[in-house]
């Protein structure tokens, strides 16, 4: 009798667990709208639309590269799987054809597709649910808008249980924080706009802020440095490493631009952050700079020292005077093997006579030779910087074929101790030797551009 | 200091500072004018060579890491006498206008067609995106590069048809 009553209560306790999970997980299908696609859309809303969409980078992770624009399917790696992204066009069996904007606003909201099953955080929505539904409204008239193309992405390569996306409904339990920021009303109106654009649909954080043991962003390590695409997304708070720190006027400046005279070009994911982000009002860029600068802070009165040094010797001028595009290699002898190469090979660019951003960035300058993983060098190194198609761009060479492992580590090594005062990398020839081999996998690209669908059209496609 | 390059095949002892770019070592110690010094700095593309089978900036590589490697120039790819498949379709297609940057073209295209003798024209434009020409015949340099892969693989075919020269 007493066996019996444990079990009961015991099952009892199950089922009511069930329960409680059912209701946590459940979520409901929106029905298909069939005329969804076809829907007119006032002009201006889908311009706004496609400000918001070029802001949110939505491009980035819905395009093959040259496939047609937010037809889906590119591979994303995590430590998890392979998740493929979906399709975004208006195609209404394999895109989002067949969504009210009711369902649209719900994705962006809860992280919830239209049949009710939660998407996984690849999707960023933990930044997207502080998106108003304003615009939002603008997203979806901007997306259902484009050309319908037919799509289907790869199935999802998760390890078992994470193919079971009833389990997601406790992921964000713990890590999902729903809805819009709390207002706070004691910064300026710029700030706010900033926090809003960055939080949100810039989603900044999605790369610049490391992920814990269950991928979700470290709060505690807020845009403490992250990885995108076999790139480091450098630190963008108090730990930024640039030599120079950045403040509104160069971080404004080198968003609209791709580049900046103390920072050199943006490259990597990040070109396609700054390539798309020339769709945007001078005003929001500088209310990203306002927001970005605020959560850096004020430099220590050391680094502030240093950068006034930096800045007397990089600033303006310091070019003209010897403006010969010759280069002249200048001979090492007795230096060591990276040293002798670094003269003879990068220093002719490096410390040319050329400006930003077609010149070569002077090291004392640069963030990646003081930043904590050498891996940004190591793909400028072996991979360069492409031209980009039809348009100027800046470009580096690729060395791959080149210089062996050990003569990249030799050269890495040489620029570490020159030019910053951080402790030498450690393990830099199998960083390298698994770059080289695709083990650590890297997305090559030109400097600030956006690059995926063909012909650069980039968010104006369809 | 003595440097040992091979060059179109051939041994060569130079004497030069190691941190020499390698195009000069070709244009001033070797007389081999065909790569051309056009930018100096990585940019244009006027002095491309193949090393080791791929295309790189002869002005951009000091002599020190080419120490035993394989460097291939235009004046290797034939002779005027004999041209080879793709100075023979540069000729045939007339795709030189002021010919400062076929050179660098060639060679570019040399590496693209070791790997891929029938390449697309996108795989032509991606091999040639550092290559810059300002007179503009990139239709005519595209048009000779699909030529000189054709005229690589008749080559390579044992018997080629009788009649079909074209």
């Amino acid at each position: 009798m007493w066996a019996f009553r444990v079990v009961i209560v015991f099952a009892a306790a199950i089922i009511l667990a069930a329960g409680a999970f059912f209701f946590l997980a459940w979520r409901s299908e929106i029905p298909e709208e069939a005329a969804a696609a076809e829907a007119a859309f006032a002009p201006e809303l889908v311009a706004k639309g496609a400000q918001l969409a070029a802001l949110g980078n939505c491009i980035a992770c819905h395009t093959v590269p040259g496939k047609p624009a937010f037809s889906g399917g590119l591979a994303l790696p995590t430590p998890f799987g392979t998740i493929y992204s979906t399709n975004i066009t208006p195609d209404r069996e394999t895109g989002i054809g067949g969504w009210s904007e009711e369902a649209f606003q719900r994705a962006m909201n809860e992280g919830v597709d239209r049949e009710g099953d939660h998407l996984y955080p690849a999707f960023p929505y933990d930044h997207f649910t502080r998106v108003s539904a304003e615009d939002n409204r603008a997203l979806y008239a901007f997306l259902m808008t484009r050309a319908a193309v037919k799509a289907e992405a790869p199935q999802n390569d998760l390890q078992f249980p994470l193919t079971y996306r009833p389990l997601l409904a406790a992921w964000k339990l713990a890590f999902f924080d729903r809805g819009a920021l709390e207002p706070d009303t004691s910064q300026s109106e710029a700030w706010t706009r900033g926090r809003y654009l960055v939080e949100g649909l810039g989603h900044c954080g999605a790369c610049h802020t490391p992920r814990n043991a269950f991928g979700a962003e470290d709060r505690d390590q807020y845009f403490g440095g992250g990885e995108a695409e076999g790139w480091q997304a450098y630190a963008i708070n108090k730990d930024s490493k640039a030599p120079i720190p950045w403040d509104e006027q160069s971080l404004a400046f080198y968003l609209r631009n791709g580049w900046h005279e103390f920072h050199g070009v943006s490259r990597g994911p990040m070109a396609e952050v700054t390539g798309n982000l020339s769709g945007l009002p001078d005003s929001d860029i500088m209310a990203i700079a306002t927001y970005i600068t605020s959560i850096m802070g004020d430099p220590t009165p050391e680094r502030g020292q240093r950068a006034a040094q930096l800045r007397e010797t990089f600033e303006g001028d310091y070019l003209e005077q010897a403006a010969d595009s010759q280069s002249s290699p200048v001979s090492a002898s007795g230096g060591s093997p990276g040293e002798a190469i670094y003269l003879a090979a990068c220093a002719s660019c490096h410390e040319g006579q050329r400006r930003q951003p077609f010149g070569g960035l002077n090291f004392n300058l640069s963030t990646a030779v003081n930043a904590p993983n050498p891996q940004n060098i190591v793909n400028v190194v072996l991979f360069g910087l492409p031209p980009a198609d039809g348009e100027a761009s800046a470009v580096m060479p690729a060395f791959r074929h080149l210089l062996s492992d050990q003569q990249v580590a030799d050269v890495l090594a040489y620029m570490r101790e020159r030019f910053s005062e951080e402790q030498p990398w450690a393990g830099l020839v199998e960083l390298i030797a698994n770059t080289r081999s695709g083990a650590h996998k890297v997305t090559i690209r030109p400097s600030d551009g956006i690059e995926r669908a063909p012909h650069n059209v980039g968010a104006e496609e369809g | 200091m003595s440097i040992s390059l091979i060059v179109n095949g051939s041994p060569h002892q130079v004497d030069a500072d190691p941190a020499t770019p390698l195009l000069y070592v070709l244009r001033d110690d070797l007389a081999l004018n065909g790569a051309k010094y056009g930018c100096g700095l990585g940019q244009c593309g006027s002095c491309t060579v193949v090393v080791d089978g791929e295309a790189v900036l002869s002005c951009m590589v000091p002599v020190m890491l080419l120490e035993g490697r394989e460097i291939t120039t235009i004046e290797g790819l034939g002779t005027i006498d004999e041209p080879g498949p793709l100075q023979q379709a540069f000729i045939e297609l007339q795709a030189a206008q002021c010919g400062y940057c076929i050179p660098g073209m060639m060679m570019s295209a040399h590496a693209l067609l070791r790997r891929n003798a029938r390449p697309s024209d996108a795989e032509i434009r991606e091999a040639l995106a550092t290559n810059l020409c300002r007179c503009g015949t990139h239709m005519r340099i595209l048009a000779a590069i699909r030529r000189a892969g054709e005229l690589m693989q008749a080559a390579s075919l044992p018997e080629p048809e009788e009649g079909r020269a074209g």
